[in-house]
Parts: C-alpha cells; structure tokens; sequence
C-alpha cells in the first residue's frame, strides 16, 4: 500500500475544487482511461441485473465449454454458465467488497491516526505500536489468519480488508496531523477558546483528505485483489455468488477443457487494476506540482 | 563611462506558462563598475529574483531571456552556450542566496563543498592539497573560528550566520570577479546582518571584489551601496549614486518607496502607502505600470512605452522627466483615494 | 516624562519563566533523565499599562515571542506570576479563563499559515462568536470586522490564499479583534509584507488604538518599527530583559550595551549616516538556550565586560522613572562614547553552534 506522498503537506490543496481536478485528470491520456474504466465499471455494479443476459447461476449443460458466441458474447464455463454474465456479477462482488472495505479502512485509520497525531503522548504511542504491530504481518498472511478465525463470508472479507489496511491509513493520517498541527492556525484557534475536538474536525482533518483521496483511489485494486485472492481459495464469498476469484479457481481446474474463464477474468481484473492506478496517479499528478505552485510547462 | 564589468542592457526575460508568456522583466539595463557594490532594490513582484536567475543565465526551464544582452567584461553571456557559462559560473561569477540552509548540500563537510567548487574547474589530485589549503584560508577570511578544524564539519553544526559565511567563502574560492548576493540578509538577525555586510564590505576594500546587492531593504541598501537600481513590476526605474537617490528621488515610485519606509523621524504621523496593489503579470496595463498608483499620473504616462533616459546623472524612467513625452508639469498632483485594497 | 500606568495596568508580569523540557523520548523518559530544558524566558518582570503599546524587542533566541505566547496562555508558565487587570490568571476557573481569552488575543506572525486554509474568510470571522456563544448583539457583523481593517467587504467571500499578504495580514487582525479584546499581542505584525504594505498595517494598528482604546504589545526584531510605534522598549536577550525604557530614551541614550548594539546595527535608510567605522560589532553569536553563559547572558560578547560580569548576574536597576537596565556598568555605558575594539573578552569568538 505504500505509494510515495507528495512533500511539502503543510496546507494541501488550496481551493481546488472537485470538478476542475477531474477535468484535469480527464486532460491527460492516462487518466482519461482511468476515468473510463471507474465509469464503466460502476455502469456494470448499478445496472448489471439489467444489463447482464443471463442469470449467473443458470447453468445451460447443453451449451457447456464453449467459446465466445452470438449467444454467448464471452462462452460459458464447464457448467454452462454465461461468462458475461458472471463477469459482470463478479464486478459487483469486487466492487461491492473494495470500495466499502477501502472506506471502512480510511475511515477508521483516520478517527485512530487523528487521535494518535492530535494527542500525542501515551495514547500515541499506543496506538502507533498497534499500527506497526499490524502492518509488520504480511498482508496475506494477516489476511488468511483472519479470515479463518471469522469465517468466510462477504462481510467477513470486507473486516479482514479493514483490519489490513487501516493501520496504514492510520500511520499516514497520524504523520499528516502532526504536519498540519505546526501551522500556526491551530494554535490561532487555540487561543480563540475552540476545543481540541473542534479543531480537529474543522480544521485539521478537511486538510489532510485530499491525500487519503489520492491514496485511496490507488488501494481499490489491492482490496479487489485481497478479495479474488480469498475468493480463489475458497475463503472469501461463497458460491453460488460469483466472485471473480472464484470463476478463475474453476477457470484453473478447467482451464484444458476451455481457457475462457481463466482468460476474460484476468483481463478484467488487469484492466480494472490498471484503470484505478492510472486514475490514481493522475490524480496525484495533478494534485502535487499544485502543491508547489508551478506549471507543467511547455517548451516553445 | 570607463570600462564597466557587468553591462547588463535591454534585457527581457519571458516565462511561458499555460496562460501564455509572462512578462517577468523588459528592458532592464544598468551596469557596474569594477570594485562598487551596486544595489538593486525592489518590492516582490519586480523582478529581481529573475534578474539575478537571469545573470547567471540559471532560469527555470520555462524561462527565456528573449532579447538584451548581458556583457561581462565584454563577453555576452547571452549568447554562450551552456558549457561556457558553466566554465564562467563560480569563476567569474559567483552567488550566495538568502537562505544558507538550502544551498548547501547537508550530506558533505563544508571542506569537501569548498573543494569541490575549485576541483570542478582544475582536476590534479596534486593541486588538491593547496585547494583545501586555500578553502581552510577562506574560512578564516570570513571569520569561522578554527577554521582548520571546522573545515570538515558538516552545515548542520553551524549556525545560520556562520552557514552564511561559509555560503560566501565558497563563492569566493576562485575570485570571482563579481559576486551577485541575492538578499544574503533577509532572514539573518539584525546583529548578525551587520556582521555579514560588515564582511561585505571588507571584501571590497581588500580584494576589489565587485558586488551586486540585491535587496528589499532600504535600509541595508543606503549603509551598503554606491548605487541603486530601483526595480518596480519587471522594469529598472530609476538609477543613481544612493545619496542623491535617497535625497531626492526622483520617480514617484522611489519616493513613495522611501516615504513608507518606518522610522524614528515619522513618530505621531501616519506612513505614506501606496495605494493599489503591483500589476500582475498576465495583465499589464499599457505605458508606465506605475500610473494607476501614482498621485502624478497623467494620460500620457498610459499611452507609450516609457524611455530610460538620463537626467541630472541619474538614469529615470518616469513622464514627469522626459522632456519629449508632452507631461504637463505644472499640473496638480492628484489625491489618490487609498482604495480597500490596499495590500 | 509621564507614567505609562497612569490608566491602571493592564498586564502585570513577575519574575515569569517558561521552559520547554526536551524530552528524550519514551525511554529516555521512564529511565527518569528530563532533559536539559530550553529556558526561553527566565525571569522576566514588566508592566503594560492601559493604552500603551510596549515593543518587545530580541533576536531570534531571546524568547520574545515565547513570552507573547506565554501572557496569553498558548505556553504554560514554569514559574512567576502574570496578572491580566489584576487577576492572576493561574488561579482562574475555566469559565473566566474563557472570559479572560476574549480580552486578550494574539495577531499570529505568519498571515496565511495563521488561517485556516479551507474556510473562507467570513466563517474564519463569525467562528470566535459561535465558539464562545456570543449572543447576537455582542457580536460585530462580517462586514462591520472587515471595515474596521479597511478590507472590501468582498474579501469576505475569499479563501486565505486568494488574499494577498497585506489582507491576508488584516483579516488576522480582524479576527482577534471580533471578540472586543483590550490587549493585543502583535508578533512580527510587519513580517512577510512588502514595505507599503507593512506601512498600512502599522498605521492601521495605531488607528485601532485611537478608535478601540487598546493596548498591544509588539513583538519583533525591528527597531524601525518599535521607533515608529512603539511608547516604551523593553529589550530582550536570552531570555531576561536587558533593557527597558522609552522608545526616545532608548533610542537616545541607550544604557544596555547589547541595546547600544543592536541600535548601531539597525540599518538607517539614509546614507549620509554610514558607520563605516562599525566600532560596535557584536562578535559572535547567540549562545544557545539550553546552556546560557554564566552571570550576565550578555558578557560573552560585550566590550564592556569585566570579571563581575561573569560570575554574577545584574538585576533590572532603575536608571531613571520609567526606564531599568540590567547591566552593571550602565553607568559607564551611558556615558561612554564608542568602545574601543569591537573584539570583547576573548571568549567571545568561541564556537557556539546553535543546538
């Protein structure tokens, strides 16, 4: 999860709004793409049920094996199913497990990194012990340990996402906070009588989003994978929902009888890691040179 | 006028942006004699930070100096390629900034940055002994105590004054002729600036070296001068020996300049201010920038370009002294409301 | 010479001290080694009357702005007394604490940093009101606060990056002044500002002294601006007061050599009055906090030190009504021309790298 941030946080993103960065994201190639790809993605995750032909669990024995089709745009798996249509139900397992997951992350490493950055002391030192402590697992292991102690199910995925990643979270809010908390304004509202509480809510924290923004544009594809690799082992959801882990551990076992499963889920998982990262870093790119006031410039 | 070092004429500089060229200098010329330490003094926003960029021919890569020419000893640096100003920068030209903790690399002793200022322009290993011999002799010069001992301490075990002197030893290790100081004192104190200007001039007196001081202190300019070069929104202003300038200044800028200056003398009064706010670059007006803030102002101080020209042995670039620009000089200065968005 | 408490006195410091501890971290911590402490303001005793407006003035070192932050309870106090109109704030409840904050504020040194970046100018002015529960009529509008500074009421509906560094500036005034404080403490009110614009600050302060009947204490390293604004001086070094007086006074016959100093090394624009002699060098630098010369802080780079100076510390005697120095040689000081070699005592030049 470590993406390297951008220096010089003292005030970040001073009053850029969110449409212009957008459009500046849309300016260059790379993130045009990223941008196409969350689009169309989260067409696929609100209207699949419309727009997928079959159900995915429908199994048609008759039709078994076979490649991409007019009937069957992708062909179907060695039970009949429409690969089109689980790929896309696939989409919204993934999307449904990340992006809250990821969320969840955040939010929780913020409330925990705020406290740790804004009280300092004990309580700080506390709490980056748990963090260090957490991330000095290695994410998959962290991530079987807790799944088999919770049971597989799709809700128990997006905890044991949560639990992995919000220790990052944490240690990035906390290194913000204590960035943030040197500019004079908080003592400035010090000394106006606001609370500790108050100053943390208003005005630090609206400070230190936009590079959570930034790093959580990036960490979707890892939760998407943490969550196809469970899937994969048959941790994570359970059949009869399709997860894209799950079509590619048949895929696999099948894969001489028919190489389609494990072919379209890879490529849909590539280009849905592509496009978030692409849409991550464009964001950062656009973000950071602003930090320092200068220009993309252009040679006459 | 004698042989001139540093003749710096008609020299526009352009930053290409997104928005388009940027304007940052036009038509800034001065020169400086051998020995003399001259002062270029101005707001921020004038220019001088692309000036002094601009002299050592270091622009941002979307700078340009797009016409003018800057002849030191005669040669134009303009037209050097880049491997000739870099045999030239440290050797004839040297710089020191204003912030001591960023130029200097934090991860190599002082020594190795002294030495390796001369070594980058003569590479003998034997010569390297004398260099350090000499950089040791430099320490001294500008005053670190135990300077053969302190040569290989690392910047972080000096304080900020003592970083500045070290700042200095190094551009002065080749002898240069001329140092250009790009506001060495802004963020020293008051005592330690004394010191260092005191340095300063020390220097002149014992090594002839010629300064060029660029500054927004009126103060630490008038007690560190012979001459001053006025900067305001990418041009030169005005030009003169710093007596008769601080005296009688004569463009409405200089004087509104010196007036805001706070003092003693000005006790129970209010300080004059200028009114309005400096031009941006993307949006400036036509004929003299300074009209829409000078009580003097008249239409045709808005209509052309100004000339730089010379009266009473000072160079000005104002209406109100050009003979030829048709001002009116008998009429009234007017009463500018200072407007709501003073700076 | 008239008193400058004849309105009563305002703020009342005796003998403070403030000290930060440097701790070594968590272990360094529990095996029971606090650290040598930072001792930026050691002993410091000074009154401010009502309507005065006292310049405190230091280098970098001296502690100035760490006593301004210490009147106003942004630092806590180690040792000493401060009384705000007569009250000693230690000993207040939380709720006059709160009462106390709003007479009392604090202009921040940096304009833009000292606001908080995304909000926009008219919540940063209406916030101090809804923190504190002012009821309505207490409160100034938006308007009303930006007009006091001379700012359009335009700027209100601007982000602190959008305002230049005047504005930027005046809408930190504007702000501690919407909770009617009577004393103000202003720290480097001029710095980060083009020389017109710190010119309109300065005249702005003193028209709000005029119009607001308050009291400031201005802290800063210029002499140009305590010599504009300022009624009395008081000079700080290393954490004690060196000097204290008259702004004329001072500026006239300076009784403290490190005063003497940094006068002869205040750059006058004018020309005509080069010291090219420069017989007052200081030499040297400020030692470090954490381990301050012994005696006087000051002997180490004075020409007027003796051996009395280094083993026993002055204290602040009265030269004449209204003006102390802590010096034991004052006399001689005020009397004295220029002092002849500028090198001091022979330490002087020892290296003494901060920190």
């Amino acid at each position: 999860m470590a993406i390297a941030l951008p220096a010089r946080h003292r005030v970040p993103l001073r009053g850029l709004s969110v449409a212009r960065l957008l459009r500046e994201v849309a300016r260059r190639p790379a993130g045009r793409f990223g941008l196409f790809v969350i689009a169309a993605l989260f067409v696929i995750v609100f209207f699949t049920p419309w727009i997928a032909p079959y159900d995915p669990a429908a199994q048609h024995i008759i039709d078994r094996l076979q490649g991409p089709s007019w009937r069957y745009p992708l062909g179907t798996d060695d039970l009949g199913r429409d690969l089109l249509s689980r790929i896309f139900y696939g989409a919204r397992v993934a999307l449904g497990v990340a992006v809250p997951a990821v969320v969840g992350a955040v939010l929780l490493g913020l409330l925990l990194g705020t406290v740790a950055g804004y009280a300092g002391g004990k309580i700080d030192n506390a709490l980056v012990v748990v963090f260090d402590t957490l991330q000095a697992f290695p994410a998959v292991i962290l991530a079987l340990v807790l799944i088999s102690l919770l049971g597989p199910s799709l809700r128990n995925v997006i905890i044991v996402i949560i639990v992995s990643f919000a220790p990052g979270y944490g240690r990035v809010s906390r290194a913000l906070v204590l960035s943030v908390k040197q500019n004079s304004f908080v003592e400035a509202e010090r000394s106006l009588g606001a609370s500790d509480f108050r100053i943390a809510a208003v005005h630090v924290v609206p400070n230190i989003l936009a590079p959570l923004c930034i790093l959580m544009a990036m960490d979707i594809p890892s939760a998407i994978v943490v969550e196809s690799g469970l899937s994969f082992l048959g941790l994570g959801v359970q059949p009869p929902t399709p997860s894209w882990g799950s079509i590619l551990s048949e895929g696999f076992d099948r894969v001489r009888d028919t190489p389609w499963p494990v072919l379209w889920t890879g490529l849909a998982l590539m280009i849905t890691t592509l496009g978030f990262t692409m849409f991550g870093e464009t964001l950062r790119d656009v973000v950071d040179p602003r930090f320092a006031g200068l220009r993309r410039l252009r040679r006459p | 006028m004698s042989e001139s070092l540093l003749e710096v004429e008609g020299v526009s500089v352009v930053y290409h942006t997104r928005q388009g060229p940027l304007p940052a200098l036009r038509d800034v010329g001065f020169s400086v004699a051998p020995g003399e330490i001259l002062g270029i003094v101005g707001e921020s926003g004038c220019g001088k930070s692309t000036l002094s960029s601009a002299l050592v021919r270091l622009l941002p890569p979307n700078g340009e100096i797009t016409g003018g020419q800057i002849r030191l000893k005669g040669r134009d640096l303009v037209r050097l390629s880049e491997e000739q100003m870099r045999a030239l920068r440290g050797r004839e030209l040297a710089m020191i900034f204003q912030d001591p903790l960023t130029s200097l690399n934090p991860a190599f002793t002082v020594g190795t940055q002294l030495v390796d200022v001369q070594a980058a322009h003569r590479s003998k290993r034997s010569e390297r002994r004398a260099i350090r011999r000499r950089a040791v002799e430099m320490l001294e010069q500008v005053g670190i105590p135990d300077p053969g001992e302190r040569i290989d301490d690392y910047p972080h075990q000096f304080s900020g004054g003592m970083r500045q002197r070290i700042m200095i030893a190094m551009a002065l290790m080749l002898e240069p002729a001329l140092l250009i100081a790009d506001e060495p004192t802004s963020a020293l104190d008051v005592t330690l600036e004394a010191q260092i200007l005191e340095l300063l001039r020390q220097l002149r007196r014992e090594h002839g070296t010629t300064i060029l001081f660029i500054s927004h202190d009126l103060g630490v300019i008038a007690q560190l001068c012979d001459r001053v070069v006025v900067m305001y929104a990418g041009h030169t202003v005005e030009e003169g020996d710093v007596e008769s300038i601080y005296a009688r200044p004569l463009h409405p800028y200089t004087q509104a300049l010196l007036a805001a200056v706070p003092s003693r003398m000005h006790r129970g009064d209010r300080l004059a201010t200028i009114p309005g706010r400096v031009p941006s670059l993307s949006a400036l007006p036509p004929g003299c920038t300074f009209a829409d803030r000078c009580p003097h102002a008249q239409d045709v101080c808005r209509r052309d370009e100004l000339r730089y020209l010379s009266v009473e042995g000072r160079r000005v670039r104002c209406a109100m002294h050009d003979p030829m620009s048709g001002f009116d000089r008998d009429a009234q200065p007017s009463q500018l409301v200072e407007s709501e968005t003073a700076a | 010479m008239s008193d400058p408490t004849r309105n009563g006195t305002l703020v009342d410091l005796e003998d403070v001290r403030t000290y930060f501890y440097d701790h070594r971290g968590f272990v360094g911590r529990w095996l029971g080694r606090p650290g040598v402490p930072v001792r930026a303001v050691d002993g410091v005793s000074l009154e401010i009357g009502r309507g005065e407006i006292v310049g405190l003035v230091g280098e970098s070192g001296s502690g100035k702005t760490t006593l301004g932050r210490t009147i106003l309870g942004l630092a806590r106090a180690t040792d000493g007394r401060i009384l705000f109109d007569r009250r000693d704030v230690a000993s207040l409840s939380r709720s006059q604490v709160r009462s106390l904050r709003s007479r009392m504020q604090m202009i921040f040194q940096d304009p833009y940093s000292s606001l908080s970046p995304r909000l926009r100018v008219s919540y940063l002015l209406t916030e101090p009101y809804k923190i504190n529960r002012v009821p309505v009529e207490q409160r100034y509008s938006v308007a009303e606060l930006l007009d006091m500074v001379e700012l359009s009421s335009e700027q209100a509906s601007k982000y602190p990056h959008e305002l230049s560094g005047g504005q930027a500036r005046r809408v930190g005034i504007a702000r501690a002044l919407a909770l009617h404080p009577e004393f103000l403490v202003a720290d480097e009110p001029t710095s980060g500002l083009d020389v017109s614009a710190a010119a309109s600050v300065l005249n702005l302060m003193k028209d709000l002294r005029q119009r607001l009947g308050l009291t400031y204490l201005i802290i800063t390293h210029s002499l140009n601006v305590v010599g504009f604004i300022a009624d009395r001086i008081a000079v700080m070094y290393l954490g004690q007061l060196a000097e204290v007086g008259p702004t004329e006074r001072i500026f006239e016959a300076p009784a403290h050599p490190y005063t003497r100093a940094l006068l002869s090394a205040v750059s006058e624009p004018d020309p005509k009055q080069r010291r090219a002699e420069h017989k007052l060098l200081l030499p040297g630098e400020i030692p470090s906090p954490k381990n301050p010369p012994t005696g006087c802080r000051f002997h180490t780079r004075c020409a007027y030190a003796q051996e009395l100076c280094r083993s026993a510390a002055p204290i602040l005697e009265e030269v004449e009504p209204g003006s102390v120095v802590a010096c034991h040689f004052w006399r001689k000081v005020r009397a004295g021309g220029d002092e002849v070699g500028a090198a001091g005592p022979p330490d002087a030049l020892a290296p003494r790298a901060a920190g």
